[in-house]
C-alpha cells in the first residue's frame, strides 16, 4: 500500500514520455521500476513488456501486470489510471486547442520535428529491450526470424510470439 | 472548420463504449490503428478517411499512446468529455484485465523452468517485433536526410550517454523543432 503514491507518479510520468509509442519510454520505465524502486527484476519487466506487445488494446496494457505485481488489484487499478488519466486529459485539451491552431506555422514544425526524435526513441527502446531479452544464440535466431517475417509478410505478430514461446521451450527447456 | 471535423452522425455513449470495447478486446498482436480505422470509418461512419488521418497525425505528436489518444479525440468529437472517457475506458479495459491476470499467474508459476524457457522465446520474439515496428515507422516518417541526424542524436542520448528519455525528448525535440521552424521567406505560403 505504501507503494501507491510512487506507483502513481512513476506511471503518470512515464506516460508523458510515450511520444511515438510505449517503446520510447521503455528505458525510463526500466530505470524507475527496476533500478530505482526495485519493484521487479529487469527480466520480469521484459517478460511483461514482451507479452504486452501482443495483448489487445493500446500496447502498454502491461502496466496492469506491473501494478498487480507490486500491489495486487489496487496496484493494477492505480497504475492504469495513472498511466492513461493524465495523458488522456492532456490529449483532450490539446486536441481542442490543436484544431484552433490550424494555420499556426509552428504546429507543422512541431509535428515535423518530433517525428524523427520519436523514431530515435523507438530505436533506443529496442536496444534496451534487446540488451536484456537476447540470451545466447537461440534468442538471436528467434528475434531475427521474427524481424524478417514481419517486414516481409503480413503475418499477425501474436502468432509469431506464440511460435517464439514454443521455440523457447525447445531451445531453453529441453537442453 | 473543414467538413471532416464536424461531428458527422449521432452516436450514443453506449455505442461509443461498445465500439471501443470491441477494438480493445480483438486487436491481438498490435496494429490497433487498422482496427480503429475499420471500425470508425468503415463500420460506423463516425469519421471519413481525411478526418481519421488528421486525428491520427495529432495523436502521434501528443504524449500518450497513439491508440489511447485516438480514443480520446474521437470520443470527444462524438460526445464531448464523456464520450472521450467511455472510449478510452473501452479500449483499455480488456487488455488491462488480461494483463492483470498475466501478472497474477506469473507470480504463482513464473519461476517454473518451462515457463522461464517459454518466456526466453517470447522475449526474443518481442525484440524482433519491436525492431520491425521501429523500422516500419522509420521508413514511413523519415523523409529527409536531416531527419537521420535527429534519430541518431536521440539514440546516442539514451543508449550511449544514458540520459533520461525526458532530457533527450526536450533537448533533441527542441533542436529538431527549431531546425524545421517556419521560415520568414515562406510567410505568405500556406502552412503545410
Amino acid at each position: 500500500m505504501s507503494q501507491l503514491p510512487a506507483l502513481t507518479w512513476v506511471f503518470a510520468y512515464i506516460s508523458l514520455l510515450t511520444v511515438g509509442g510505449g517503446l520510447a519510454a521503455f528505458p525510463e520505465l526500466k530505470a524507475l521500476t527496476v533500478e530505482r524502486y526495485h519493484w521487479l527484476s529487469f527480466q520480469e519487466l521484459i517478460r511483461f513488456y514482451s507479452l504486452g506487445q501482443v495483448a489487445p488494446g493500446p500496447n502498454m496494457m502491461m502496466v496492469a501486470a506491473v501494478g498487480e505485481h507490486v500491489a495486487g488489484v489496487i496496484g493494477a487499478l492505480v497504475v492504469v489510471i495513472a498511466f492513461f488519466g493524465p495523458t488522456g486529459v492532456l490529449t483532450l485539451g490539446t486536441g481542442r486547442l490543436w484544431r484552433r491552431l490550424e494555420g499556426w506555422r509552428w504546429r507543422d514544425a512541431i509535428q515535423r520535428g518530433l517525428a524523427p526524435v520519436s523514431v530515435g526513441l523507438l530505436v533506443a527502446g529496442s536496444i534496451s529491450l534487446a540488451k536484456g531479452g537476447l540470451i545466447g544464440r537461440a534468442s538471436v535466431l528467434i528475434a531475427g526470424a521474427v524481424f524478417l517475417l514481419l517486414i516481409r509478410t503480413k503475418i499477425n505478430p501474436a502468432l509469431l510470439v506464440l511460435c517464439g514461446a514454443v521455440a523457447g521451450l525447445y531451445a531453453f527447456g529441453l537442453g | 472548420m473543414p467538413a471532416s471535423l464536424a461531428p458527422p452522425v449521432e452516436a450514443t455513449l453506449s455505442q461509443i463504449f461498445r465500439a471501443f470495447l470491441l477494438i480493445g478486446a480483438t486487436s491481438f498482436g498490435g496494429g490497433v490503428m487498422a482496427y480503429l480505422r475499420s471500425s470508425l470509418v468503415e463500420k460506423h461512419g463516425w469519421l471519413d478517411d481525411e478526418g481519421f488521418v488528421q486525428l491520427l497525425a495529432m495523436s502521434q505528436s501528443l504524449p500518450g499512446l497513439n491508440s489511447a489518444n485516438m480514443a480520446v479525440l474521437v470520443g470527444d468529437r462524438l460526445r464531448g468529455s464523456r464520450g472521450a472517457l467511455v472510449a478510452i475506458t473501452g479500449i483499455c479495459l480488456p487488455g488491462a484485465v488480461l494483463m492483470f491476470f498475466v501478472g497474477m499467474l506469473h507470480r504463482q508459476h513464473g519461476a517454473r523452468p518451462l515457463v522461464t524457457a517459454a518466456f526466453h522465446g517470447v522475449t526474443a520474439a518481442a525484440v524482433g517485433l519491436v525492431a520491425a515496428v521501429a523500422l516500419q515507422i522509420g521508413r514511413k516518417v523519415l523523409t529527409r536526410v536531416d531527419d537521420l541526424a535527429f534519430v541518431a542524436l536521440a539514440v546516442i542520448g539514451v543508449s550511449v550517454l544514458h540520459q533520461s528519455v525526458l532530457v533527450v525528448l526536450v533537448v533533441v525535440g527542441a533542436l529538431a523543432i527549431w531546425w524545421y521552424r517556419p521560415r520568414d521567406d515562406a510567410s505568405d505560403a500556406p502552412a503545410r
